[in-house]
C-alpha cells in the first residue's frame, strides 16, 4: 500500500509541477500582452488628441465663416439673423395629392345615394 | 532502558559490606535527575536554535526585499488595470457647449549631446539650414567648447523633426514634450492668455499658465486628480467669434484705437462672450511692451474688457436714478432741475455741446437726453455717503472676482476724498474709473431685477443667488428709462427690430497723462440690455479713440460710434443665443399652397 501512495504522490508532484510551469509562462505571456495593449491604448489616446485638435481646428470659426463666403454660391449660406424666425403660419400647407383623372367626360345630375349604393 | 533505583544486586552487596542501601538509592536518583536535566536543556537549546533560525530567516527575506527594491529600476506595476489611472496631461479648456478652446498635442524638444557628435561643424551648419533662426558660428561653438549637453530648440514640428532624422547624426536627440494649442487661434486670445515651459527635463517638461485663465487657474488646470476633466468655461465660442469679427469690423470703420466687448448672462453672471481688440495668438504669444513711455494699452496683450479702467462717461448716469427711486426720493415723472449750466463752487457743470435741456426735466428725460446737470441734482438728493455705499454694493470699489490673473490687478480708480463735486462728477461717470467688465456687472443686477452678480468664466449649473441692491420695482423702472434711451434718446441707433434694446451711452474724454483731458480723444461705451421686456442679456461695448467722419463732420459721440457696433452685435448674437424677435412676422394674406 504505501510504495502505491508514493508513486501516486510522485506523479501528483510532477503533475503539480508541470501545471504551475504552465501557468507560470500563461501569465508571462498575459502580462506580455497586457503591456503591447497598454502603449498601444496610449498612442491611440495621443492620436484622439490629436485628431481632437484637429477637429477643433479645421472647425474654427473663421475658417467656417471663410468656407462659406468661398462657396455662397452654392450653399447660400448667410449669418443667422432675426428675419429668419417664422411662425407655424409661414409654413406653406403641401400641395394635396389628387387621382389622375380617368375619364374626360363631364358628368352632371344628382346622384342617389341609395341608387349607387355610395 | 531505565535503571532501577535500588539494584537488587548493589543492595545485597551493600548489605553485605554493612554500608547503608539508602546512599545507592540516592546516587542513581541523583544520576537520573542529571539525564533528565541534560534532555531538558538539549530541547531547549534546539527550540532556541529553531527561533532563531526562523528569525533570521524572516528578517533575511525583508532585509533581501529591501535591498532588491532599492536597488531596481522602479516601474509601474505591470498587471494593473487600465482606467482609473492618474492623467498628468493639462486638463483641456472647453466653451459652454464643449467645443475645445485649448488642448494638448505631443511633440518634440531638439537637444544634442556634443560629445557623441560625428561631426559637430556640418550638423550646425545643416541645422540653421532647418531653422533659420540659429545661427550656425555660435550653435558649432556651444558644440565644440567641451560642453556635453545643449537644448537646441523647444518645439519641433513633424516637418522639422524629420529633417533633422535626415541629418543623422547621433548626438542629436529628441525628447518629448506636451505643447499646448489653442486650435481658434486669435479667438477669445485675452481669455485663454497662454503657457510656456516651466522646469525642463529631458523627458519632460511642465506646462505653466502665463496669462488668462491660463495663469489664474493654473492648479486645477495641472491637477492630476481631475483626471484630465476639461474646464468648461462660460464662453460661448460661436457668440464669441460673431462678437470679435463684429467689433473688429466696427473698430475699422472707425478708425479706434482699441475696442472691447462684453456679452453677460444677466441672471447668473456667466461671460458668453468677452473680447479685446487688437488681439494676439495666445499659440504664440507676443512678448509684452519694454518701452517705459508706451501705454499699456498699446500692446494687444492689454485686455481692454477687463484691464481697461476707464472713466465711462454717463453709463453711470442710471445708477443715480435708480437709488434716487430706490430711496424714494424721485419718482421716473419727478421734475428735476436741469438747468445748464449748473455752478458748484467754483466747478461748472455743463451739457453736451453747451446744450441747455432746462430748467426742468423729468428723470425720465435726465435719462434719455444723458443731462449733466440733471444727474448731478439727483446725485446730491442722494447725497456722497449713500452713493459710495450704492456703487459699493454694485461691486465698483473692488477689482471683479473674475477667473482671469490679469482681475485683480485692475483696480478701479477711487477719488480718496468724497466731496460733493465728486458726488456731481461721478454721478455722470467722471472722476472714477472702472473697467467695462465691472459696468456688465453692475447693469446685469439692474436687468436681472436688482440682484448683485459675481461676474464668472465658468460655467454655472442653475441659479445663483446674490445679494438684492435695489427693488424688482426699481430696477423694471431703470429698464423702462434704458429703454427709453434708446427708442427716443442718445442711442436711436441701437434700436433692433425685435430685440427692444435698452441701454444708456457713455463718452468720456480722455485723460493726460500731465493731467487734464484730451479733446479729441474720448472712449465711447454702450451699455445694453435685451430684450428690455424680460433682460436676459448685458452687453457691452467700449471704443477707444473712435470717430465716425462718415457724414460732413467728425462725431466722436458714443451715439454714432459704439451703438451702431452694438446694435449690429445684437442683431447677430440675439438670433445665435436662440432669442425670438419679438414683431410680428409679416402677415400672411392666407394659406399659402405649395409644391413640395
Amino acid at each position: 500500500m504505501r510504495p502505491v501512495l508514493y508513486v501516486l504522490s510522485f506523479l501528483a508532484l510532477i503533475a503539480l509541477g508541470f501545471w504551475a510551469y504552465r501557468e507560470n509562462y500563461a501569465t508571462q505571456g498575459a502580462l506580455k500582452e497586457v503591456e503591447s495593449l497598454q502603449r498601444q491604448i496610449v498612442g491611440l489616446r495621443e492620436a484622439l488628441t490629436v485628431q481632437k485638435a484637429e477637429w477643433a481646428y479645421l472647425n474654427r470659426p473663421d475658417r467656417l465663416r471663410e468656407l462659406a463666403t468661398a462657396n455662397f454660391d452654392r450653399l447660400g449660406l448667410l449669418p443667422m439673423e432675426p428675419s429668419q424666425f417664422g411662425t407655424a403660419a409661414q409654413v406653406a400647407y403641401p400641395r394635396a395629392t389628387l387621382p389622375d383623372i380617368s375619364f374626360t367626360q363631364d358628368v352632371q345630375g344628382t346622384l342617389s345615394t341609395d341608387a349607387e349604393g355610395l | 532502558m531505565r535503571t532501577p533505583l535500588r539494584p537488587l544486586a548493589r543492595i545485597l552487596h551493600a548489605r553485605q559490606e554493612g554500608l547503608n542501601p539508602d546512599s545507592i538509592e540516592k546516587e542513581n536518583l541523583k544520576l537520573r535527575h542529571e539525564a533528565m536535566r541534560e534532555k531538558a536543556r538539549g530541547r531547549a537549546q534546539f527550540r532556541l536554535l529553531i527561533l532563531c533560525a526562523s528569525f533570521v530567516m524572516a528578517f533575511g527575506a525583508i532585509g533581501a526585499r529591501m535591498g532588491l527594491m532599492a536597488a531596481t529600476e522602479p516601474m509601474e506595476p505591470r498587471a494593473s488595470a487600465p482606467g482609473a489611472e492618474i492623467i498628468a496631461q493639462r486638463a483641456d479648456i472647453a466653451d459652454r457647449n464643449g467645443r475645445v478652446l485649448a488642448t494638448n498635442m505631443t511633440t518634440h524638444a531638439l537637444y544634442a549631446h556634443p560629445k557623441v557628435m560625428v561631426d559637430p561643424k556640418g550638423t550646425a551648419q545643416k541645422l540653421a539650414e532647418i531653422f533659420p533662426e540659429l545661427d550656425p558660428k555660435a550653435l558649432e561653438r556651444r558644440f565644440t567648447d567641451g560642453r556635453s549637453f545643449v537644448w537646441i530648440r523647444k518645439i519641433l514640428s513633424p516637418e522639422q523633426m524629420q529633417k533633422v532624422h535626415e541629418i543623422g547624426d547621433p548626438g542629436l536627440l529628441f525628447g518629448p514634450r506636451e505643447m499646448r494649442l489653442y486650435p481658434n487661434g486669435t479667438l477669445a486670445a485675452h481669455v485663454l492668455g497662454g503657457t510656456s515651459f516651466g522646469a525642463e527635463g529631458v523627458h519632460s517638461a511642465e506646462v505653466i499658465g502665463t496669462a488668462g485663465i491660463e495663469k489664474a487657474l493654473d492648479a486645477r488646470l495641472r491637477d492630476p486628480a481631475q483626471g484630465g476633466k476639461p474646464l468648461t468655461l462660460s464662453i460661448d465660442l460661436t457668440l464669441q467669434s460673431t462678437i470679435e469679427e463684429v467689433l473688429g469690423a466696427g473698430m475699422g470703420m472707425l478708425n479706434a484705437k482699441g475696442a472691447a466687448a462684453i456679452l453677460m448672462d444677466a441672471r447668473t453672471g456667466e461671460i458668453l462672450a468677452l473680447a479685446s481688440l487688437p488681439t494676439f495668438d495666445p499659440n504664440d504669444r507676443p512678448n509684452p511692451l519694454v518701452d517705459k513711455n508706451a501705454e499699456p494699452g498699446d500692446s494687444p496683450l492689454f485686455n481692454r474688457a477687463v484691464q481697461g479702467v476707464y472713466e465711462l462717461g454717463s453709463t453711470f448716469k442710471i445708477f443715480a436714478a435708480a437709488q434716487a427711486m430706490e430711496l424714494g426720493l424721485v419718482t421716473p415723472e419727478t421734475m428735476v432741475d436741469a438747468n445748464a449750466p449748473m455752478q458748484w463752487g467754483k466747478h461748472k457743470i455743463k451739457e453736451f455741446e453747451g446744450k441747455n435741456y432746462g430748467p426742468l426735466l423729468s428723470v425720465t428725460d435726465v435719462i434719455a437726453k444723458s443731462s449733466n446737470v440733471g444727474t448731478a441734482h439727483i446725485a446730491l438728493m442722494i447725497g456722497p455717503l449713500r452713493q459710495q455705499a450704492f456703487l459699493k454694493s454694485l461691486g465698483f470699489f473692488e477689482p471683479t472676482p473674475v477667473e482671469l490673473v490679469e482681475a485683480p490687478g485692475a483696480k478701479p480708480l477711487i477719488p480718496k476724498k468724497w466731496p460733493e463735486i465728486v458726488t456731481i462728477t461721478t454721478s455722470y461717470g467722471h472722476g472714477m474709473s472702472a473697467s467695462p467688465l465691472h459696468l456688465a456687472a453692475a447693469y446685469a443686477a439692474i436687468a436681472n431685477g436688482g440682484v448683485a452678480i459675481k461676474p464668472t468664466l465658468l460655467k454655472r449649473e442653475g441659479q445663483t443667488t446674490g445679494v438684492r441692491v435695489m427693488s424688482e420695482k426699481t430696477a423694471m423702472e431703470a429698464v423702462k428709462m434704458l429703454r427709453r434711451v434708446v427708442t427716443e434718446g442718445t442711442a436711436s441707433l441701437g434700436e433692433v427690430p425685435g430685440y427692444e434694446v435698452a441701454g444708456k451711452t457713455g463718452t468720456a474724454d480722455k485723460p493726460k497723462k500731465s493731467g487734464g483731458y484730451y479733446k479729441d480723444k474720448v472712449v465711447n461705451t454702450f451699455a445694453s440690455m435685451f430684450p428690455a421686456s424680460n433682460p436676459q442679456y448685458v452687453l457691452i461695448v467700449t471704443l477707444d479713440e473712435p470717430q465716425d467722419d462718415t457724414l460732413s463732420e467728425t462725431r466722436r459721440t458714443a451715439g454714432w460710434t459704439a451703438v451702431p457696433v452694438a446694435a449690429e452685435i445684437i442683431r447677430r448674437v440675439a438670433p445665435l443665443m436662440g432669442l425670438r424677435p419679438k414683431l410680428e412676422p409679416v402677415a400672411v394674406d392666407a394659406v399659402t399652397a405649395a409644391s413640395n
